[in-house]
């Protein structure tokens, strides 16, 4: 680290918003985004799998785009917004993805099952009616080793039908 | 001789008889399971309900399940091998039957009538007229501390409610919402954080530390055992890299030749013994083939790294696991540690899927003794993605050679099946010296622990399967287990039945063309089992095989096994592209698992193992070089995605009448050759080594 100390992100300040909350950092030296979001906020949805951004577990929206929140740091989000799986939806108020999930009963261990809804809350916001393939290549990001893969691809489409069917009652 | 009890009763219950080790209920309406196997995400938590909730007339949501400890469950030995349902499961299904008898009886008895005149509605016993209690008011005057009763019959099955329904799985909502804690959610007051250094190389020792900053960390050294201990993840992590620049490793096992595997496999010291022979015939073959398969060295490749916490408190220590065996784990560490098994407590805790003897055992002991140096401290160790894949014990190499004789009428007189390969088993708490990775690597090592071979009358290791299911007149199985171990074997989805099926259903693909009769002919010709013959034809039924057209570059394969020859039956026809890298479209299963208590249970694991293997056969292999394993990312051990996976389709052919078994293992090795079978039906190469990429078409052609 021969950079001057002025321009030393880690010295700064950082502001960041976190499912509608804001939060203010000034230690961001060693901290990644995931783990300011399980050991310092306590969101524990998003999971740790690879810690190099290659396996999808520790996915999160920011700004609405999905990215690995293992290999983020956090001076490079300042001031973005980021939504976890609890900021997507809760059991009193489920997102339509976790609906389609537990009705296809698409998961084994369950391991990878956030960093899927982020990547398929990601795809559904800018596309309302993907095709399978479309579906593939959005989840592509994302590493399921039980095998669930093709349910998940239908929940996905159901979940899609619901918000479109929503979205078209008045 | 074996007595009634032994004959009648389920394993797991044979081993612990008492009911209220299985089940209690409690007034305030729930009944509490406490079963030994655990959930490794293969859904068995949702068929002990199911099962449970069928046998006392109660709804589902009434049954609470506790997860598996050493202080309060039934030591079921290890969940593994398929067994949980037909072990666990029956054991289950016995101790309600008999608590709703003993409840009935107890009802009958105050409400003055017979139990024959007595019904139970959602755990309410209703008699003639007004008369009701039920199991709630009755709980605490009915005492379980007593022994399983090899008479009671539990129900028959047309008065089953919830059998062969899908009930949903208990902990699919908690996982959607990211609020079912796995191991690595866990926090304790006064957590700290650990993590382990391994040496690059197997075998290598810790030569010298260069000056290592300790700011922040505490350093824990044992020999070639050395970890830190910090207050927090992050930190951790950061010592563990200035470990990693300090530390100085020298000497390693001698790893397997690069160049030649199989080569290696059959020039190694190895124990060999016969697995199976019969009739050993002279007879006079027209035509005799021999050839050789070989399958690589698999990883787990679980999403979530092994994860451990311990504490200690006093001479006590305190576990929390996502291990397949509590007990066997707490045997193992308690040789280690040189502690009484009654001074260890293991707890369950769930982590990611899970596909046999990962790391888990592994990094509870390298949370044990950091923990040592912090006594009264939580010490939470998660292992790292590389460890994951190249520290856990990994699945074995095997060379298989299967040849045949056959006679001038074109019968297959003479069958030889021959494998070189590694133990399959090296889990803890099956031996005098612990398998526990660190242990080897202490100031005061234990040895190595080689991994063997169960007989096959107990599932079996690499000759799982090796003995055909078809009624060949003479056969021969031979079995050669490697004394060298550079690279740590163990059981995986499977074990030996994976490579094993791979090369005998290849081979008999082989043999039918040379035969010039169809692959699914022949195999119904040599099966005496009408119920490997069903399976068949339905899976040729749901194909069309033999009758649809498959488009260019395209083509079919056809392989069947009954997992360990007393399991689960399972048939695949497989379509490939091999356009490119050979892909998977399609995949048709049949599968026959006696009774099915949940349908859709059975075909998330028969889809999920049928893609996993699907993985397996088309892209994996460990890597490794003179310096030891060199697959250590996803990017260096890739596994299939979302736009590879091939559709599934599976039927179900349910038996209620016979004993439920379990789904979770039975595609494995019929996948790989459906695979193999098909590449050679498009593109007339035959591969037989795995995994079956374009490289090695390239190979099997030349």
């Amino acid at each position: 680290m021969s950079d001057k100390p002025s321009q030393n992100p880690a010295r700064e300040s950082h502001g960041l918003i976190v499912n509608g909350q804001s939060y203010t950092f000034d230690d961001a030296s060693q901290a990644n985004l995931l783990d300011l979001l399980r050991n310092r906020l306590g969101l524990m949805a998003s999971r740790f799998g690879c810690g190099e951004g290659l396996c999808g577990a520790c996915r999160v929206l920011v700004d609405g785009q999905p990215m690995p929140a293992c290999d983020t740091p956090l001076w490079s989000i300042a001031g973005r917004a980021v939504t976890t799986v609890e900021g997507l939806g809760t059991v009193s108020q489920p997102h339509p993805i976790q609906t389609a999930l537990i009705a296809e009963q698409a998961m084994q261990c369950g391991y990878c099952i956030s960093g899927i809804i982020v990547s398929a809350a990601a795809l559904l916001q800018k596309n309302a009616d993907p095709d399978e393939a479309e579906i593939r290549a959005a989840l592509d990001p994302n590493l399921c080793r039980c095998g669930a893969h093709n349910r998940m691809v239908r929940a996905v489409m159901r979940a899609a039908a619901a918000i479109r069917s929503a979205n078209e009652t008045p | 001789m074996t007595s009634p009890l032994e004959r009648s009763l389920p394993a797991s219950l044979r081993a612990t008889p008492m009911l209220d080790r299985w089940l209690n209920v409690s007034a305030d309406g729930h009944v509490v399971l406490t079963p030994g196997k655990v959930e490794i995400g293969q859904g068995i938590l949702t068929v002990l309900v199911q099962i449970c909730a069928d046998e006392l007339d109660i709804d589902p949501h009434r049954v609470q399940l506790q997860a598996a400890g050493t202080e309060h469950s039934p030591n079921e030995g290890v969940t593994s091998g398929s067994l949980s349902v037909q072990d666990c499961g029956m054991s289950v299904r016995h101790v309600a039957a008999q608590t709703r008898q003993l409840f009935l009886a107890e009802a009958a008895r105050q409400l003055d009538v017979s139990v024959d005149e007595l019904s139970v509605e959602d755990g309410i016993i209703c008699g003639p007229g007004n008369l009701s209690t039920s199991y709630w008011e009755l709980a605490a005057q009915i005492d379980l501390a007593r022994p399983a009763d090899p008479e009671i019959a539990s129900k028959t099955i047309g008065t089953r409610r919830l059998a062969g329904r899908s009930l949903p799985r208990v902990d699919v909502a908690g996982k959607a919402f990211g609020t079912r804690p796995y191991i690595h959610d866990i926090v304790l007051p006064g957590m700290l954080h650990g993590r382990v250094l391994r040496a690059p190389r197997p075998g290598a020792k810790l030569a010298a530390l260069a000056e290592f900053d300790c700011a922040g960390a505490r350093l824990v050294r044992d020999g070639s055992f050395i970890g830190v201990i910090c207050d927090s993840e992050a930190a951790a992590d950061a010592a563990l890299r200035r470990l990693e620049a300090a530390a100085n490793w020298v000497g390693g096992y001698d790893m397997p030749d690069l160049h030649d595997l199989t080569g290696w496999l059959k020039r190694q010291p190895a124990e060999t013994s016969l697995v199976a022979e019969r009739n050993t015939v002279d007879p006079e073959p027209t035509l005799s083939l021999r050839r050789s398969y070989f399958k690589p060295y698999l990883a787990h490749a679980s999403i979530a790294p092994s994860c451990a916490i311990a504490q200690w408190r006093g001479e006590t220590l305190h576990v929390i696991s996502h291990t397949q065996g509590i007990f066997n784990l707490r045997s193992d560490l308690a040789i280690v540690l040189g502690a009484a098994e009654e001074k260890i407590l293991v707890q369950h805790a769930d982590s990611a899927g899970c596909y046999g003897h990962n790391g888990a055992d592994d990094v509870a002991l390298d949370a044990a003794l950091l923990a040592r140096a912090v006594p009264g401290h939580p010490v939470r160790v998660r292992w790292s993605r590389a460890d994951e894949l190249a520290a856990s014990p990994l699945g074995a190499a095997m060379a298989i050679d299967v040849g045949a004789q056959v006679s001038a009428a074109g019968e297959i007189q003479h069958w030889h099946h021959e494998i070189w390969s590694n133990g399959y088993v090296a889990r803890p708490g099956r031996g005098d010296t612990p398998a526990l990775l660190a242990a080897f690597d202490l100031a005061q090592p234990f040895p190595l622990y080689i991994a063997q071979d169960p007989p096959l009358a107990g599932g079996g290791g690499a000759q799982r399967n090796a003995v055909p299911l078809y009624e060949f007149p003479s056969w021969r199985i031979v079995k050669h287990r490697l004394l060298t171990m550079p690279l740590r074997t163990s059981s995986i989805r499977a074990l030996g039945a994976f490579g094993n099926v791979f090369a005998i259903e290849s081979f008999l693909d082989e043999l039918a063309i040379e035969l010039d009769q169809d692959p699914l002919a022949l195999r119904l010709r040599y099966l005496a089992d009408e119920r490997a013959c069903a399976v068949l034809e339905r899976v040729a039924a749901m194909a069309d095989w033999g009758k649809s057209v498959v488009s260019d570059g395209r083509g079919r394969g056809l392989a069947f096994a009954r997992y360990k020859n007393s399991s689960a039956y399972c048939a695949v026809v497989a379509e490939v592209d091999v356009n490119e890298e050979p892909r998977a479209c399609q995949l048709w299963i049949a599968v026959d698992v006696g009774e099915t208590i949940n349908p859709d249970g059975v075909i998330n694991q028969i889809e999920g193992g049928a893609i996993q293997a699907t993985s397996w056969s088309l892209k994996e292999q460990v890597t490794y070089d003179e310096q030891g394993v060199t697959s250590r990312s996803w990017e260096s051990y890739p596994i299939l995605r979302f736009s590879e996976i091939p559709a599934v389709s599976v039927e179900i052919i349910d038996r209620p009448e016979l004993p439920a078994v379990g789904a979770g293992e039975a595609a494995q090795g019929p996948v790989a050759a459906a695979l193999a079978n098909a590449i050679y039906n498009a593109l007339g190469v035959r591969v037989r080594k795995l995994p079956l990429t374009r490289e090695h078409i390239i190979e099997a052609m030349e």
